[in-house]
């Protein structure tokens, strides 16, 4: 193995228009979902006349601060149903939007360190299985195969005593498929809006009609959000509530190493997860800062937290350092389910919730909401995810069932 | 890390706390003439605001009793901190527009 060097950037990505007064749909959010979003709106429905809005910079939110893993080995079926839907999209865009953002299937390790771990793997491989995902359960021995330098020895703390592996899943360089997407959409005649805030929502009765920004009022037809931590405030604006809670999400990086680690570890127990970029450095994630906060930081006992973890199971890393931390701002739902669909306010659509696992999701995101919203009806795979599921008590109860705790 | 002054142990690390979520959330007083979105609304949502937040904590390391913390969830400085038998404190510039 060898590090690869990352691939030139194309002479143009997109072109940076003044918003016009009205579009025939406005998506909230340039990030990866949003993007996507625009991207199937205008392949998939043939709708062109579409603004995203975007109050910072295209793709500087949560795509340019997750740890990029790419799985679809939920256990539901509603999850892995849409999982991996995502995955077999992200298998074909590569070719399809002409752009090597270094798609890497090198699978997926979750470990099992207690009994209960291994009955969870168990069930779940046995659920991804009837589900077509492909998923399998390994040794401790098989589990050293994979990834040669985990310390499986049964003297730690919390041994391995096995774990899930899916083969398919893996990384990719999440800016480049962030640039990926927004340049074909903006081929396609998609306005990508940068440096534009939404501050408010033009309503008609029940009915909204346009949105307020700092740079104008802009009328519209249908409007998608995908503002992720911040869809709860714009929710508020538009007059309803989200049932989310805006938590920091903090992630690390390494200084560069040669290729070590061929594969994606995750641990819920000892709580970590890590993978190698193809740059070299370790990028590592654990769950989320108890607390509410939109301050995109969080404490540093969880960094610690997940350090330990991770040197307690790569004892290669031990002389690694960090290199730099971050954090985002994910909203989580009562069920760790992300909502996608309909709101109270008529013609307004909300993709959020996606918690700690948007990344993974980009496409079959866009794909689902374009759909919602091109259609006013929801796509088969996006039906069980609606907001009403929580006055009906339907939950996709994805806490501790979706291979990481949140 | 969070320094939180427990009312009755003083301050103390974040590490010692458990965090509670959003404060002032009573129980319904009859649940069963509840219709199912009155429900949902107890249940699942709660305040996300950008700001000041009361919020819950409990000391689990410590003297184990919840209390109320007045936080702001952009600067994650800690406001205030009241006893679960007292009023939210009035906040000078409470609510801002951050």
């Amino acid at each position: 193995m060898t590090t690869k060097p990352l691939p030139e950037h194309p002479d143009f990505l997109w072109r940076n228009p003044e918003p016009r007064s009205s579009y025939d749909v406005v998506i909230v959010g340039a990030g990866g979902h949003g993007l996507a979003t625009a991207y199937y709106l205008a392949k998939n429905h043939g709708i062109t006349s579409v603004a995203v809005l975007e109050k910072g910079w295209l793709a500087g939110g949560n795509m340019a601060r997750n740890t990029t893993i790419i799985r679809s080995n939920y256990l539901w079926d509603e999850s892995a149903a849409i999982y991996e839907h995502a995955l077999k999209l992200w298998e074909g865009l590569p070719a399809e939007l002409d752009y090597d953002f270094l798609f890497s299937q090198r699978g997926v390790l979750n470990l099992a360190h207690t009994l209960q771990d291994v009955r969870e793997g168990m069930r779940r491989v046995g659920a991804n299985v009837l589900n077509g995902v492909d998923a399998q359960w390994l040794g401790p021995d098989e589990v050293a195969e994979v990834c040669p330098i985990l310390n499986v020895s049964p003297r730690t703390r919390y041994p391995v005593l096995g774990g899930t592996f899916q083969p398919r899943a893996g990384i990719a360089k999440h800016d480049h498929v962030a640039w990926a997407l927004a340049r074909r959409a903006d081929e396609l005649g998609v306005d990508l809006i940068q440096g534009c805030e939404v501050t408010g929502f033009l309503k008609d009765g029940d009915r909204v009609v346009g949105v307020e920004t700092n740079r104008g009022r802009i009328l519209t037809g249908r409007i998608g959000l995908a503002a992720a931590g911040h869809s709860s405030l714009l929710a508020q604006r538009a007059g309803f509530r989200l049932p989310v809670q805006s938590h920091p999400l903090q992630a690390l990086v390494s200084e560069l190493h040669e290729p070590v680690h061929p594969t994606v570890v995750m641990s819920n127990h000892v709580h970590v997860y890590v993978s190698q970029a193809h740059k070299g450095e370790l990028v590592m994630g654990a769950g989320v800062d108890a607390y509410n906060g939109y301050g995109q930081r969080g404490s540093f006992h969880v960094i610690e937290q997940q350090m330990a973890a991770a040197v307690e199971l790569f004892p290669v890393f031990a002389r690694a350092h960090v290199l730099r931390t971050w954090g985002g701002i994910v909203d989580v739902t009562p069920d760790a389910s992300p909502i996608i669909g309909r709101t109270p306010v008529e013609n307004l659509y909300v993709n959020c919730g996606w918690g700690t696992g948007g990344f993974k999701a980009t496409p079959a995101a866009g794909w689902t909401f374009a759909h919602t919203i091109a259609t006013g009806e929801p796509h088969p795979l996006n039906a069980p995810f609606a907001l009403e599921r929580f006055t009906t008590g339907a939950l996709i109860d994805e806490h501790g069932a979706a291979a990481v705790a949140h | 890390m969070l320094l939180i002054s427990c009312p009755w142990c003083g301050p103390r690390d974040e590490t010692e706390y458990h965090y509670g979520g959003q404060a002032h959330v009573p129980h319904p007083e009859n649940p069963e003439s509840l219709t199912d979105e009155q429900w949902a609304e107890y249940v699942f949502y709660r305040d996300n605001p950008r700001g000041p937040f009361a919020e819950r904590w409990v000391h689990s390391t410590g003297c184990r009793r919840w209390f109320n913390v007045l936080r702001d969830t952009v600067t994650y400085e800690v406001l205030a901190v009241y006893r679960l038998d007292e009023p939210r404190p009035e906040l000078p510039q409470a609510g801002g527009n951050r």
